[in-house]
């Protein structure tokens, strides 16, 4: 099968019951798609699939042929997104390792929510962070939905 | 097996072996130094074009160390900040003169909050060196005498003459000068540029790009993937298994078996197990699941949670246990007291849970052994690695990856045992990686107890008797180079210096439960039953509780301290984070029913923290923490922002514990197994609202890693009370509010 990732395309012919996670970190070589879980809680597997978010460790590398992947590193090009830059911009980083799955979810949020309230990140935002930098991602989706307004 | 297709030129960037590894020709920019920089020292190295690449000894495990350790190089440095970029230094030993094993440069490791203390004067002189041989390069080239030359970030300059030059410009001939014997004179406080100011951190971007690089991110020529079987039960054994289904998964390639440690001995691994080896960690976790294993289920198999709260209990009723610090004389003050009042507080075991499970890479030969991992003491994991192998120990090579998250958990190096266990048995570059449910069955958790505390008042309300009885197991057990055994209950603590009379009673519990440093350790327990009782006081005797702690507290004074960040404390420090907090808070404003406020402070670590918790109790009993308000004195703050991220993030880490963590104990194993068992925080819980405060009250740093989190259970739990009139005595909080 073909798998379409970050826009390169790689044929895939292993086992279509491996979840993406593994495919991207140990075939491919995308490591900033990090495993925490395994069973869909802790979000720092997400990835988006057709530029919506999804738990790639829960993804059956099968369900996504055909479809476009796109991993933190395929986000943009060095960092730029605005919620990458939100995520500077505030610092929000401890120890990072569940931050690459922070920015896709609320990448995807932000594509669907473009302003979102408190409640709103309360109810859509799951992603588990160990460090506690919740205070601070709050921040940050705030200021990412301001500089994606500022862009379009 | 995958394969990228399009171009030639792109396959080459990414080309994929048949196995199933991946080779990467590149590392992060800050990987490649530039082949004309110039090495100043091992923290120093400048490119021409000024850019400077400042080495970090120290483990980053989310406490800032690429930041707050390169501030200190850079400030000496007079580097531009804005050209400094950082790598991680591996670690480095060398043999002193008589032969023995000593740091080359500086003590590397993270644990305890020492790293800013330890190093506050060496990694200055380090870049203070560097900059004197910037100046003496420059008076050699302008020939003019080195006095008479300054700096400014990242320019050398001669004011007499107006002549400037960027450090790019002189770091060649500045690397072959001689260096300075001995140390520059550093900086006074008041000339600092970066320290104790906000500055952008470094070493972000690669986290938000996906490109920053963890244990488990480790990939190294002809790599192969290990996952382990391990016996869940305390001190189990190993009795057999059966191999043949596993061996036909696709992928498989060895099944190796670990062994235990050996029992009461220092853990080496944690527990006996069964490795499986594979092309990748699919593989490996599908060959592990075929394996049929036999376990005996070891000596601890009936002991659960109930059966070890039970035993804490008991063993506070019969009142026997070890008076291991004694003041005054408790029993006649307590005669003599007006009030008194005795409560028990209960503590979950916890579990570090650090979201990078644990892992290691490990290439062993037989001359040499390459170890690249999350390691927060990577010297005692060389020591590990030089017994298991037999080699000297600088034949082992030590780097130290990001870890995501440490807390305490990767003081220990079993999971390195483990890779060094399989590469030695398979001769293969292997990566253990733990599945998150083999990281909630093994850790080495924070001990569970349970507390009473009696105080008594004398007729002027003041405190004149104070006993606390600490029944719990120790976490220092089993451990190489230090004493078997020591009290859970640190006999200097307050109220010790506060209170003419004060016992403390240690009950050494028995349990079969792995335990270790959970960040603060004992501090969290026990802080969490000090506050707790003081706040209760002040309610009984109907006095307002941030006046009956400075009043305990007194004057500023110092009193020695023998245990963490000791030696000595002063409570005046402790009176005045109090006081900060409780103001910016609005402390003692009257709040809508079902809200109210509550506070503690601890001193631990050489830092001194206060925190105000404003909670909301909605009738259900839906709690929601509101905000919190801290202050924090940890001397001299190098870096504020780094100060403040530990008190937010260690704020909600302690909350979130506090709300929902509790690892517990079935059959001799753990019950939880994965986070929907093992309650995390999530946003939708965490304070909306986080102000933090920063007091400085000495001239030395000390670090922050841990003072945040002991003072924050209590002052939410003392929140909850003046909310509700309910006292949670019990931890976690769970349903407890909803349920009454
Ligand atoms: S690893 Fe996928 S949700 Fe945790
Ligand atoms: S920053 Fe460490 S887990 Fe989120």
């Amino acid at each position: 099968m073909d798998l379409e990732i970050n826009g390169k395309t790689y044929e895939y012919d292993g086992d279509p019951e491996q979840p993406l996670l593994w495919v991207l970190r140990d075939s491919i070589g995308l490591t900033g798609t990090k495993y925490g879980c395994g069973i869909g809680q802790c979000g720092a597997c997400t990835v988006h699939v057709d530029g919506v978010a999804r738990r790639s460790c829960m993804t059956p590398v099968g369900k996504v042929a055909g479809r476009s992947v796109t991993t933190i590193e395929g986000l943009s090009e060095d960092g730029g997104h605005p919620v990458q830059r939100a995520w500077l911009d505030e610092d929000v980083v401890q120890c990072g390792y569940c931050q690459g799955g922070q920015i896709m979810a609320v990448a995807s949020l932000l594509a669907q929510v473009p302003s979102p309230t408190d409640e709103q990140i309360d109810e859509l935002h799951t992603n588990l962070c160990r460090c506690g930098t919740y205070y601070r991602i709050r921040r940050a989706i705030h200021l990412a939905a301001e500089y994606m307004k500022e862009k379009s | 097996m995958v394969r990228l297709k399009l171009s030639r030129r792109e396959f080459l960037t990414v080309s994929v072996t048949a196995v199933g590894g991946v080779m990467f020709g590149m590392g992060p920019a800050w990987l490649r130094a530039a082949e004309d920089a110039s090495e100043l020292n091992v923290f120093v190295t400048v490119e021409p074009d000024g850019a400077t690449v400042i080495g970090v000894s120290q483990p980053d495990m989310g406490q800032g160390m690429y930041t707050t350790m390169s501030m200190l190089v850079a400030e000496e440095l007079d580097a531009d900040w804005t050209r400094v970029t950082t790598k991680q230094l591996p670690l480095m030993l060398k043999r002193d003169p008589e032969g023995k094993l000593a740091w080359a440069w500086v003590g590397q490791g993270a644990g305890g909050s020492t790293s800013v203390v330890e190093l506050f004067g060496p990694l200055r002189e380090f870049g203070a060196r560097a900059r004197r041989q910037l100046l003496l390069a420059a008076a050699d080239s302008w020939d003019v005498p080195v006095d008479e030359l300054g700096t400014e970030p990242g320019v050398v300059i001669h004011t007499a003459t107006g002549r400037r030059a960027p450090f790019g410009d002189l770091a060649s001939r500045a690397a072959v000068v001689p260096a300075p014997e001995e140390a520059p004179p550093l900086k006074s406080p008041e000339d600092f540029r970066l320290i104790g100011k906000d500055f952008e951190p470094k070493a972000t971007h690669e986290v938000v790009t996906g490109a920053a690089g963890y244990g488990v991110d480790v990939r190294q020529a002809g790599m192969r993937y290990a996952v382990i079987a391990r016996c869940p039960w305390f001190d189990g054994r190993l009795i057999g298994f059966d191999d043949t289904e596993t061996r036909k998964v696709d992928g498989v390639l060895d099944v190796v078996e670990i062994p235990g440690p050996p029992p009461g001995e220092p853990y080496s691994t944690m527990a006996p197990g069964v490795a499986v080896v594979a092309s990748s960690t699919w593989a490996a976790m599908k060959g592990r699941d075929a394996l049929s294993i036999q376990w005996d289920e070891g000596p601890f198999r009936n002991e659960t949670t109930a059966s070890f709260d039970a035993a804490c209990q008991s063993a506070l009723d019969a009142g026997d246990g070890q008076v291991v610090q004694e003041v005054g004389d408790f029993d006649a003050a307590m005669a003599a007291a007006a009030t008194t009042l005795t409560a028990r507080y209960r503590q979950p075991y916890v579990h570090h849970a650090t979201l990078e499970p644990q892992n290691c890479f490990a290439h062993v030969q037989e001359d040499r052994c390459l170890v690249i991992g999350p390691l927060q003491m990577p010297a005692s994991a060389s020591r590990l690695v030089a017994t298991l192998t037999g080699l000297d120990r600088l034949a082992i090579e030590v780097r130290m990856t990001r870890l995501g998250g440490g807390f305490g958990r990767r003081l220990t190096s079993d999971y390195v045992a483990e890779a060094v266990l399989v590469s030695k048995a398979t001769g293969l570059p292997i990566l253990v990686q733990w599945t998150r449910e083999d990281d909630m069955a093994h850790d080495f958790l924070r001990p569970g107890g349970w507390h009473e505390i009696t105080a008594g008042l004398d007729d002027r309300g003041r405190i004149s008797a104070w006993r606390h009885r600490v029944a719990s197991p120790s976490k220092y057990y089993r451990r190489p180079d230090e004493e078997h055994w020591q009290s859970e209950i640190y006999t200097d603590d307050a109220p010790v210096g506060l209170v003419d009379n004060v016992r403390y009673e240690y009950f050494d519990m028995g349990s079969g439960a792995w335990r270790g440093s959970w960040r603060a350790p004992a501090h969290t327990a026990n802080a969490f039953a000090m506050e707790s009782l003081l706040d209760e006081l002040a309610h009984e005797i109907g006095q307002d509780p941030l006046q009956l702690r400075l009043a305990l507290l007194g004057e500023p004074r110092v009193l020695p301290y023998s245990n963490h960040g000791g030696p000595n404390w002063n409570p005046g420090r402790l009176a005045k984070v109090l006081q900060v907090a409780a103001e910016k808070a609005g402390w003692g404003r009257k709040l809508p029913e079902g809200e109210g406020m509550g506070i503690a402070g601890h001193f631990t670590f050489g830092g001194y923290v206060a925190w105000v918790a404003h909670v909301s109790v909605s009738p259900g009993g839906e709690l929601r923490v509101r905000r919190l308000v801290g202050a924090a004195d940890c001397g001299l703050a190098v870096n504020p922002k780094g100060v403040r991220d530990q008190m937010e993030g260690g704020a909600c880490d302690a909350l979130s514990t506090a709300l929902g963590q509790e690892l517990s104990i079935d059959g001799g194993r753990h019950r939880e197994t994965n986070f929907h068992e093992y309650r995390m925080m999530r946003i939708v819980d965490a304070p909306p609202e986080i102000e933090v405060h920063i007091v400085q009250g000495a001239d030395e740093p000390s670090g922050m890693g841990e003072p945040p989190v002991p003072p924050l259970a209590p002052a939410v739990c003392n929140a909850i009370f003046a909310a509700t009139g309910r006292r949670i005595r019990h931890l976690p909080v769970g349903d407890s509010l909803a349920r009454k």
